[in-house]
């Protein structure tokens, strides 16, 4: 328990508590647009995405282009609860996390052989077969989409949002994480030290596809209306790029990638053609001139808090 | 169920369709042949090239042959500037950078595309004649033949330039080893260069073909068509060229195939669920070798 | 009983046979040397001994257990461990998280620990945090513990994997060329190291080695290999001797 309570835990604590006091402050005395709040929780959701694929590609170095697919089940499965069973919210959420982490086991068994971009394009694939499977579903409404009640709010987003992201940083600091990590770095050493490189492929896409399915619910209970369509390709190279953008393996990196993106669109949004121009350009021109991303595989982290002593003595940089 | 004479007119179409994808395939897998990346720009360049193509019908009043040697000859300029401006720079990168960059550029192509022509559907005009042939009750439009003239061609063509030319002899230097080509005094920057023109002219003339047997283009209209020939390219082997010559047949024909039999909703999705298949049983393709990686 | 016991292993590639009716035996606790010159198929034999390769005929018998068909951390956990020719470390990781992978298969708490933080997450990390310090002291290394192990100098790389290999705590370690690229002085303290950590962890090494100041000095036996198969076996003196030796090495000196 004593480890909870160090001064950089605290830190972070307060920061996070402001970030939720000032922007619910701001939601309820109605001083904040309602643009801006669909913004905010536009924000949560795209960090969990961006968070969840980044531990896929990043850190165990897996490269899926397919993230939309788990989205979007996550979004229907949770839809599907709250509409056709009359489910409580939490019931739909885990509802569609589960969901979307059982796809990802099914999904991740065959397809984890393959390496580099055979993986990307066959998640690519599958994030359009599921697409097309949800197109012709007549039980969600197929192609006109599917309404939904929406019974998400500022204080629901932000804390799951927090919560996933606390789940994928202890789990990539631990053990577990670092034989991930090992994957990336060289897959024939990591399993010449006895890592069980395809376990741990697994793992971490199931993860990642269990809070890209939490962040469809969210998404689905939120916005009135779903559509197999806002899952399509553009919106897994739209998470790809948030994670790019901050740096591949930096879970930082990708929360400011997503701020950062969530923010560009909104402000683009009357410009939907110049936005998706804009981002490609940006993209190519990262890719040349700074493919590691704004933080490379580097933590923004408040380590610098600790004695020199302490930060001899052990070493949790990752 | 379909009747025999039905089915054989199904294959006619699959074979128009699929002489389509093979035209597109040949570019994936040259260019993946020679430089290892999947262009996923490719799609795009088909349909500047129909964009071409329509420009120089409708505009300058241009027919069929001129216009496709005009937006072949475009796409070839566009496919060395894509690969000099994105590609190039990225030659020793990381592969995941590489396909990233390749994705933004197809992008790019997309949007642009909307902004330069408008986002709406476009009808290309009718510069072929509507007879339509009729060989024992299947029937056949003028447009499959020329489309299935032009493709075959345009494949025997490649097949010499590859076989026989200075050019083609250095593209498969290259593709073997880049660094032994090059201290055997081959230009690899120009042979990559030749290439992209290559593989792009090709691209173009699939979509002068796409927009003038399907009557219309619009700014998204390579995107499928890109994944298809990926597919094929997949299919029959990713770096061989008579590889992607059969994948683009087979997989046209079970598209049609799947269409016909009344599954047209499903059929991108049969598509994809072939090219998982693929990959998992037999990554390298109908007609690939295997290779391992060096322990 | 022998540790390792390799009986009629065969490996071909396509038409290539690599390696031919490869027969080896190992007791616990000696030090074994395996030469042969380039392409003799001595790196193809590592990687069959540790399931990179799965053999074309023939077993290897591991505390008699069979393990051919294995896959290569399955190898590891039984107790095979190996460094690598061509360095293999986790580059952009620090030297102590790269020997903290290798104690990854006696890792004591699960993935539901470490997200919810549990107190069996701290104490598992703890302990291999001060176990990964025990080891990398042991060779030289803990003052670049929290140095990427890309930034390291090359000597100190190649003994990172040895001590990587180490972390995963095996009864035999296998050591593919540890000597490529020291200069003499480097290759004595190595070979000093090597002595060193047998007695101290009770290993059984087989090394494969270009250096024959290094076999020469360290082994208690050798094997020779020739085209795939084993041409000369016997002590080092044995082996410097034999006209079969010399011929295969024909222009190289021996010893």
């Amino acid at each position: 328990m004593k480890h909870w309570f160090q001064l950089k835990n605290i830190i972070i604590l307060i920061g996070v508590v402001l970030i939720y006091g000032i922007v619910q402050l701001l939601n309820l005395t109605e001083i904040m647009p309602p643009f801006f709040q669909l913004n905010f929780i536009m924000a949560c959701i795209s960090i969990i995405l961006a968070v969840s694929l980044n531990l896929i590609n990043g850190v165990t170095g897996q490269f899926s282009i397919g993230h939309a697919g788990f989205m979007s089940i996550g979004a229907y499965t949770s839809a599907i609860v709250t509409v056709k069973f009359s489910g409580p919210l939490y019931m739909a959420l885990i509802a569609g996390a589960l969901a979307a982490a059982v796809a990802g086991v099914l999904i991740g068994l065959p397809t984890l052989r393959l390496k580099g971009d055979y993986l990307a394009i066959a998640t690519l694939g599958l994030g359009e077969i599921v697409r097309v499977i949800f197109m012709n579903m007549d039980y969600t409404g197929g192609a006109s989409g599917f309404s939904v009640p929406s019974t998400i709010n500022w204080t629901w987003a932000f804390w799951l949002m927090v919560m996933s992201v606390l789940a994928i940083r202890n789990f990539t600091a631990s053990t577990h994480g670092r034989a991930c990590i090992s994957i990336r770095e060289n897959e024939i050493a990591a399993e010449a030290m006895g890592i069980n490189t395809t376990k741990y492929k697994v793992i971490a896409f199931t993860i990642g596809a269990m809070f890209a399915g939490l962040a469809g619910g969210i998404y689905a209970n939120y916005m009135y209306l779903i559509h197999p369509l806002t899952f399509n390709f553009l919106k897994s190279f739209d998470i790809l790029v948030m994670v790019v953008l901050g740096g591949l393996g930096s879970l930082t990196g990708s929360i400011l990638g997503a701020i950062f993106m969530t923010f560009i669109s909104a402000a683009l949004s009357s410009l939907s053609e110049w936005r998706l121009v804009i981002t490609a350009v940006l993209m190519v021109a990262l890719m040349i001139f700074r493919p590691t991303g704004l933080m490379g595989t580097k933590e923004f982290s408040l380590n610098f808090l600790r004695k020199k002593g302490e930060k001899n003595a052990s070493s949790k940089s990752k | 169920m379909v009747s025999f004479q039905q089915f054989i007119q199904l294959l006619v179409q699959g074979v128009s369709l699929g002489s389509i994808y093979a035209l597109m395939a040949l570019g994936y897998t040259m260019v993946y042949g020679i430089i290892q990346l999947i262009n996923f720009a490719h799609g795009d360049v088909l349909m500047i090239g129909a964009y071409i193509g329509w420009f120089t019908i409708t505009k300058l009043h241009w027919s069929f042959l001129p216009a496709l040697l005009i937006a072949m000859l475009g796409s070839a300029i566009l496919g060395v500037l894509i690969e000099r401006i994105a590609y190039k720079p990225l030659r020793n990168a990381s592969r995941i950078a590489v396909l990233i960059t390749a994705i933004g550029v197809s992008l790019f192509l997309e949007y642009g595309g909307m902004l330069l022509f408008g986002p709406q559907v476009r009808t290309y005009p009718p510069v072929l004649p509507e007879t339509i042939y009729n060989i024992a009750g299947i029937s056949f439009k003028y447009g499959d033949v020329v489309m299935l003239v032009t493709s075959v061609s345009l494949m025997v063509l490649l097949q010499v330039v590859v076989r026989y030319t200075k050019v083609g002899k250095a593209m498969r230097a290259v593709s073997l080893d880049k660094d032994a080509a090059l201290l055997m005094g081959i230009d690899v920057n120009n042979t990559i260069s030749a290439t992209f023109a290559i593989g792009s002219a090709l691209a173009a003339a699939a979509g002068v073909l796409f927009g003038v047997y399907f009557n219309q283009i619009d700014p998204l209209m390579g995107v499928m068509p890109g994944l298809k020939a990926f597919i094929a390219a997949v299919l029959g082997g990713i770096g061989l060229i008579p590889g992607a010559m059969a994948g683009g047949l087979i997989l046209g024909l079970i598209e049609t195939l799947v269409s016909g039999l009344g599954g047209s909703m499903w059929r991108d999705a049969a598509s994809f669920f072939i090219l998982i298949l693929v990959l998992i049983i037999k990554p390298n393709g109908l007609f690939g070798k295997n290779v391992r990686e060096k322990v | 009983m022998p540790l390792l016991k390799v009986n009629n292993l065969s490996k071909s590639f396509g038409g290539l046979k690599a390696v031919t009716n490869l027969n080896i035996n190992i007791e616990s606790g000696e030090l074994v040397g395996l030469i042969g010159p380039n392409g003799a198929g001595k790196t193809t034999i590592f990687n069959l001994l540790t399931g990179v390769y799965v053999p074309s005929e023939g077993e290897i018998l591991f505390e008699e257990k069979n393990v051919s068909g294995l896959k290569p951390y399955q190898v590891t956990h039984l107790g095979m461990a190996r460094t690598f020719q061509n360095i293999r470390l986790f580059g952009d990781l620090n030297v102590i998280d790269n020997v903290k992978i290798a104690f990854h298969q006696h890792a004591k708490y699960s993935s539901l620990s470490a997200i919810f933080r549990f107190s069996s997450y701290y104490k598992g990390e703890a302990e291999m945090e001060a176990k990964g310090m025990e080891l990398l002291k042991i060779f030289g290394l803990e003052d670049y513990a929290l140095e990427m192990a890309k930034n390291l100098p090359y000597g100190e790389q190649r003994r990172l994997e040895i001590a990587r290999a180490l972390a995963a705590s095996p009864k035999l370690l296998l050591l593919d060329e540890p000597a490529a690229g020291m200069n003499p002085q480097e290759t004595h303290e190595l070979t000093d190291l090597i002595r060193f950590i047998r007695e101290k962890f009770q290993l059984t090494v087989l090394l494969i080695e270009h250096d024959m100041s290094l076999v020469m000095g360290v082994c208690e036996r050798i094997y020779v290999l020739d085209y795939g198969t084993i041409i000369a076996e016997g002590t080092p003196q044995e082996i410097k001797s034999n006209p079969k030796v010399i011929e295969a090495y024909l222009g190289e000196e021996v010893g």
